[in-house]
């Protein structure tokens, strides 16, 4: 009986959470549908922090190119032939930039939000795993992406829309965002993409590279005397997660109506840490948890008490990390 | 490029270097000990600004930055040393988790300061001694950052006679060599690593007085800079002084040069590229320490 019933759980969770827009009001659904966006990012840092043991603290750099990539597609649907956004206009440009022609098709848009994080992260891995440098280094280099690639972006306002970020969606693929029934497919969009995404991972991390992901994280060079290269194990994960990153960021710009510097910085992705190290970072159903549990208690708290949440954010990662190293899952765990 | 131009950026560089240097070396000497970085740092050089604020309000008049910096040194470091017991020395075996333990501490400190003293930060006026500057051929070089960087040369030199001459010094390079080995030979690792803990919170401490005479101290007035330290600890190498200030050196030296050409922040992003570069060629950094262990 309860065996059939831990087996029919999940099911009847996934049901819940697609009749969800059914039961919800428009603002709750779009909310939770954000924060399953940010759920895809999670599950991603379960696999590279949890079970590779790579700490990443720049995954907003990847959520942000996912973002800006559906976002600069969003911008270009509208315009007349030969017109540019209206933000350019405003900064004084007169032509499109080359890079951002190709956006114009909604195709090429939807496969650089994926492609794009996943060779950047895979690349940025490479370049400092092939040395052998520590984990330490690569949390800290990390950071520095997310920084620069922020203030980059800050900077660069005639071309990235500055501080502001890209807003004012209209229309996708001939949708028009205001229709809540295209909300509701978005929904399910997501929800889909998350489940595809839990699945592919829990595949992942029972196979033979999930195992030599883990053997990597705890004794990496008694992995190479057994005659493994540890760093394409890391690299693929790594790439993996920015890919999962940058369409959870897709996912989440095109349910909040914009993307800005504001989501991507340094802040923004040590908060991406905190969902999962609350969640529990080596467990996937954990992972989506803490996501949803965070997101919801900083929505609750800061539309209350504003200043209180850097209090509460900080907190909860000294508690998390020195008294509950794996989170709401290892709670679970303890008390079954 | 003039020759002007090229002079005044050399100079900000060695200035930017020197606050670097002040910021990092902390952080590269607990580092080399226990292999763990301090993600509060920064806000140890928040600290040291709104201390060195306060006390110009107790201590008006010339002296007053004079005060301000053993104030603010004494300060960050007892800040440090509750992080570092009650904290770091819990977490020191998971690095990666003492990382993002030390951020909740860093963004307590922060929000607290906001409170305290509000988001838009507060103004230390630098004493007359120190307004002006030296004129050096068309080039003027403020007194203020030249203070600044003789102060980063006293720390160092400080630093360096500590380390060279004293028996905490030997205690710490014995420690930063083989800590297994220290502790057996009964050297006592954990007051080595408050002590070193604490020194280098104070020099962040002192370091955010310096700060505080470039510009306003705001509660993240600490982000700005040690990012970039953290850079200079992974490029310097494991724990070494020697390493710290050369890489602390060719940081600030590079991205003031790369003014010259591109805007702040593309020269911000050309410096992560650089330093990603670097340790292609070095990934051990400009000091390497020699060691037999195979899991350094």
């Amino acid at each position: 009986m309860r065996k059939a019933l831990c087996r029919a759980g999940p099911w009847a969770l996934l049901a819940a959470g697609a009749a969800m827009p059914l039961v919800l009001s428009d603002y709750s659904t779009n909310l939770l549908a954000r924060f399953l966006a940010l759920g895809i990012v999670a599950l991603g840092m379960v696999l590279t922090w949890g079970h590779g043991g790579i700490l990443s603290l720049g995954q907003g750099v990847f959520f942000g190119l996912g973002g800006y990539a559906v976002a600069m597609h969003i911008k270009l649907t509208d315009l007349a032939a030969g017109e540019i956004p209206d933000f350019m206009v405003w900064s004084g440009r007169t032509a499109l930039p080359l890079w951002w022609a190709p956006f114009q098709s909604g195709l090429f848009a939807v496969a650089a939000a994926l492609v794009v994080p996943a060779l950047v992260g895979a690349g940025f891995a490479w370049a400092v795993f092939h040395r052998r440098v520590s984990g330490t280094y690569f949390s800290l280099i990390t950071q520095a992406l997310a920084l620069a690639f922020a203030t980059l972006i800050i900077s660069r306002q005639d071309v990235t829309g500055g501080f502001n970020g890209l807003t004012n969606f209209t229309t996708l693929f001939g949708f028009s965002f205001s229709d809540p029934a295209f909300a509701h497919g978005l929904y399910w969009l997501t929800l889909g993409c998350l489940v595809l995404a839990y699945a592919g991972l829990r595949w992942l991390l029972g196979s033979r590279f999930g195992m030599l992901l883990r053997a990597g994280r705890d004794g990496e060079n008694r992995v190479r005397f057994l005659g493994y290269d540890p760093v394409p194990f890391k690299v693929v994960a790594f790439g993996v997660a920015a890919m999962l990153s940058g369409l959870g960021g897709a996912l989440f710009t095109l349910h909040a109506g914009v993307i800005s510097p504001a989501m991507i910085g340094v802040v923004p992705s040590i908060e991406m840490v905190v969902w999962v190290a609350i969640g529990g970072r080596l467990s996937l159903p954990g992972a989506i948890v803490g996501a949803l549990v965070v997101n919801l208690a900083r929505d609750a708290i800061s539309s209350v008490f504003p200043a209180a949440w850097p209090y509460a954010m900080g907190l909860a990662f000294v508690l998390a990390v020195t008294l509950f190293p794996q989170g709401l899952a290892g709670l679970r765990k303890a008390r079954a | 490029m003039s020759a002007a131009l090229l002079l005044t950026q050399l100079f900000n560089g060695a200035s930017l270097a020197s606050l670097y240097l002040l910021a990092a070396l902390g952080l590269a000497l607990s580092f080399g000990l226990m292999r763990v970085i301090n993600m509060a740092h920064g806000e140890m050089l928040m600290l040291g600004g709104y201390l060195a604020f306060l006390t110009l309000q107790v201590v008006p008049g010339v002296l007053g930055i004079i005060v301000a910096m053993p104030v603010a040194f004494v300060g960050a470091a007892a800040v440090g040393a509750v992080v570092q017991g009650a904290l770091v020395r819990r977490l020191a075996a998971r690095p990666l988790d003492t990382l993002l333990a030390t951020w909740g501490v860093s963004l307590i400190l922060q929000q607290g300061a906001r409170d305290l003293f509000g988001a838009v930060g507060v103004e230390v006026r630098a004493p007359e001694w120190l307004s002006g500057g030296v004129a050096l051929g068309a080039v003027v070089l403020p007194t203020t950052r030249l203070f600044i960087i003789g102060v980063a040369l006293v720390v160092l030199g400080a630093l360096a006679l500590v380390l060279r001459h004293s028996r905490i010094g030997l205690l710490v390079r014995a420690v930063n060599q083989d800590r297994m080995m220290a502790s057996a030979c009964g050297i006592d690792v954990g007051r080595v690593d408050m002590t070193v803990f604490c020194l280098g919170s104070g020099i962040a401490g002192l370091a955010g007085v310096m700060l505080a005479l470039l510009g306003p101290v705001t509660p993240n007035v600490g982000q700005g800079y040690i990012i970039p330290a953290f850079l200079v600890v992974v490029m310097g190498g494991l724990g070494s002084i020697v390493g710290t200030c050369v890489a602390a050196l060719v940081l600030g030296l590079f991205l003031a040069l790369a003014q010259v050409f591109v805007d702040v922040s593309v020269a911000q992003m050309l410096m992560l590229v650089f330093v990603v570069l670097f340790i292609q060629v070095r990934p051990q950094g400009v000091v390497a320490v020699k060691t037999r262990a195979l899991d350094a």
